[in-house]
């Protein structure tokens, strides 16, 4: 079973040098847990929302904004993938995320993904490609 | 012939969580395994009266709902491996045994995974507590929606979520790492409690459906101290509920007025539930590994065996919320730690210290305030003292403020009292 685990923080919070740190190192440990138990499939951060463009189709014509698609307290700022056997697997990953645990703003969603048959023909990476 | 009827509905309602159980372990589906326990029911229904009723009936319910579950996996074709997982499984457990009706009884028992998995902290608490009462309750979905005045669509569509994230998220099947395993039963015990105070403190609905509720609390209380023998604090639940419930025939008067404690008839009080309680309160405590539940259980058994109202050990009694403020402050607890103080060391003592609270939590902006039975307590004191103006003044707060109906009908009647007095 896949697991996405979408982290929300407020991206404009201030932080010291110091909260930086502890989080950097946080996520090192998480996802040498994640590794450990042969979960982690990827775990990347985000740049800010300010660098996002958002596509959505008005009267038959694509429109790109600059932005994200809402306004939001909290801003998608990163993901982990995991693969295991059930939701108390991706809790234990999710709960050493510092988001999760470290107080500040922000939470951890955990979503399953959900099983997607390809198309013949259209395997990995490549399906992707084509979507 | 004898009717069957009232049989097999007692099968139903004894095993039907056991059962239930084992059919999710077997086939991964909660779906499946409801509509299977449904058909073996509805079999028996027309069998047992033709045929006699079987040696044991639950093993034979086991085995019919077992056979449908084969059917079902054979006609899910997409579901090709949990078929032949099923089938397997189903041999396997048959395998030198002659008498399948036999087998059903040596059935691990998967209650204790099936209650973590209904009361999973990733679901919310409703659908917990609607998810508990179907499965390992044995409860109607109708029965449900009744017992929690939602009506019956909305229920079924909450079970029916919940079922679907179960399945979705895969929430595991089984007991939690010993690790997680404090933080699970609790989330288990607050939802047995939920069950038996909205049978216990509800006040409109049938009276028939809330008692349901409270033996239904009960037994699965009754069940998880045997699945999980060494926590004195599931030990500590059942006994509270059992003490609490010996008073179930006095707390309302016949027309439906809200009896205190201390004018209730206690000849009326359930004995048998009474000895039981306090029997495994005082084996949970003497495990020296003391909790909210014990603590609780152990005030309601000083209630329970005082023979009159004024023969209550207060002193007992206030020490005990004092160890409970002590693991577990709130400031409901602090409230009724003060009131048994008043009881216990003097009237005019224990309002100063009701006084000191309320003070507190108004400089500490909390909710005590607004909360009825602040205003209640401090008006019983002050009605004790005789000091009829300020207890009327504190009755007409508390009738601000309280919303359910029996419990204003009895403020009501205070205030009238305390209000008369002054004429």
């Amino acid at each position: 079973m896949r697991y996405m685990l979408l982290i929300y923080t407020n991206e404009n919070a201030e932080q010291t040098p110091e909260q930086r740190q502890q989080i950097i190192e946080g996520h090192g440990r998480a996802m040498e847990d994640a590794t450990l138990r042969g979960f982690l499939r990827g775990a990347e951060p985000l740049f800010p929302t300010s660098s996002a463009t958002t596509l959505r189709a008005l009267n038959g014509k694509t429109i790109l904004t600059d932005g994200p698609f809402a306004e939001t307290k909290e801003q998608l700022a990163g993901y982990y993938l995991l693969e295991c056997e059930s939701l108390d697997d991706a809790i234990a990953i999710a709960r050493q995320i510092p988001t999760a645990c470290g107080g500040g703003d922000g939470c951890v969603e955990i979503r399953p993904i959900r099983p997607f048959s390809a198309p013949a023909g259209l395997t990995g990476v490549s399906r992707a490609g084509h979507a | 012939m004898p009717e069957p009827g009232p049989t097999i509905e007692q099968v139903f309602r004894e095993e039907s969580g056991k059962i239930m159980a084992s059919l999710i372990r077997l086939s991964g589906s909660f779906d499946w395994a409801e509509e299977a326990l449904q058909d073996a029911f509805i079999s028996a229904l027309s069998s047992w009266p033709e045929r006699g009723m079987p040696a044991n009936p639950t093993a034979w319910i086991m085995t019919a709902a077992r056979n449908r579950l084969v059917d079902f996996a054979r006609r899910d074709r997409t579901r090709a491996n949990k078929e032949s997982a099923l089938t397997y499984d189903i041999e396997l457990r048959s395998q030198g045994n002659n008498a399948p009706e036999d087998d059903a009884m040596h059935l691990p028992d998967d209650r204790l995974r099936l209650i973590f998995t209904c009361c999973h902290p990733a679901l919310n608490q409703e659908a917990q507590v609607a998810l508990t009462l179907r499965t390992l309750g044995g409860l109607t979905t109708p029965e449900i929606a009744r017992a929690f005045l939602v009506p019956e669509p909305t229920m079924a569509q909450r079970l029916v979520r919940a079922k679907r994230k179960i399945e979705q998220a895969r929430i595991p099947y089984e007991t939690p790492p010993p690790e997680q395993l404090p933080e699970r039963l609790a989330s288990v015990m607050s939802v047995i409690y939920l069950i038996f105070n909205e049978g216990y403190s509800a006040t409109t609905g049938s009276a028939l459906i809330r008692r349901e509720l409270c033996q239904e609390a009960i037994r699965l209380a009754r069940m998880l101290s045997q699945l999980v023998p060494d926590e004195p604090e599931i030990t500590g639940l059942l006994a509270l509920m059992l003490l609490q419930d010996s008073r179930r025939d006095t707390r309302v008067d016949d027309g439906g007025n809200l009896v205190i404690l201390e004018e209730q008839n206690r000849s009326r009080w359930d004995r048998a539930e009474i000895d039981e309680g306090t029997r495994l309160v005082e084996a949970a405590l003497r495990r020296h590994r003391v909790g909210p539940n014990q603590l609780q259980a152990a005030i309601a058994a000083v209630h329970a065996n005082a023979a009159s109202s004024a023969q209550t050990d207060w002193k007992e009694i206030a020490a005990l919320y004092a160890e409970l403020a002590a693991i577990s402050p709130s400031a409901v607890v602090a409230l009724n730690h003060a009131v048994a103080y008043a009881l216990a060391e003097g009237l005019d003592v224990g309002l100063a210290r009701i006084d000191a609270l309320g003070a507190s939590d108004l400089a500490n902006r909390g909710k005590l305030l607004d909360y009825h039975l602040y205003h209640a307590a401090r008006a019983d004191i002050l009605r004790r003292l005789g000091r009829n103006i300020e207890a009327a003044a504190a009755y007409r707060e508390a009738l601000r403020l309280a919303a359910n109906e029996v419990e204003r009908a009895y403020l009501t009647r205070r205030l009238e009292e305390v209000s008369s007095a002054l004429r």
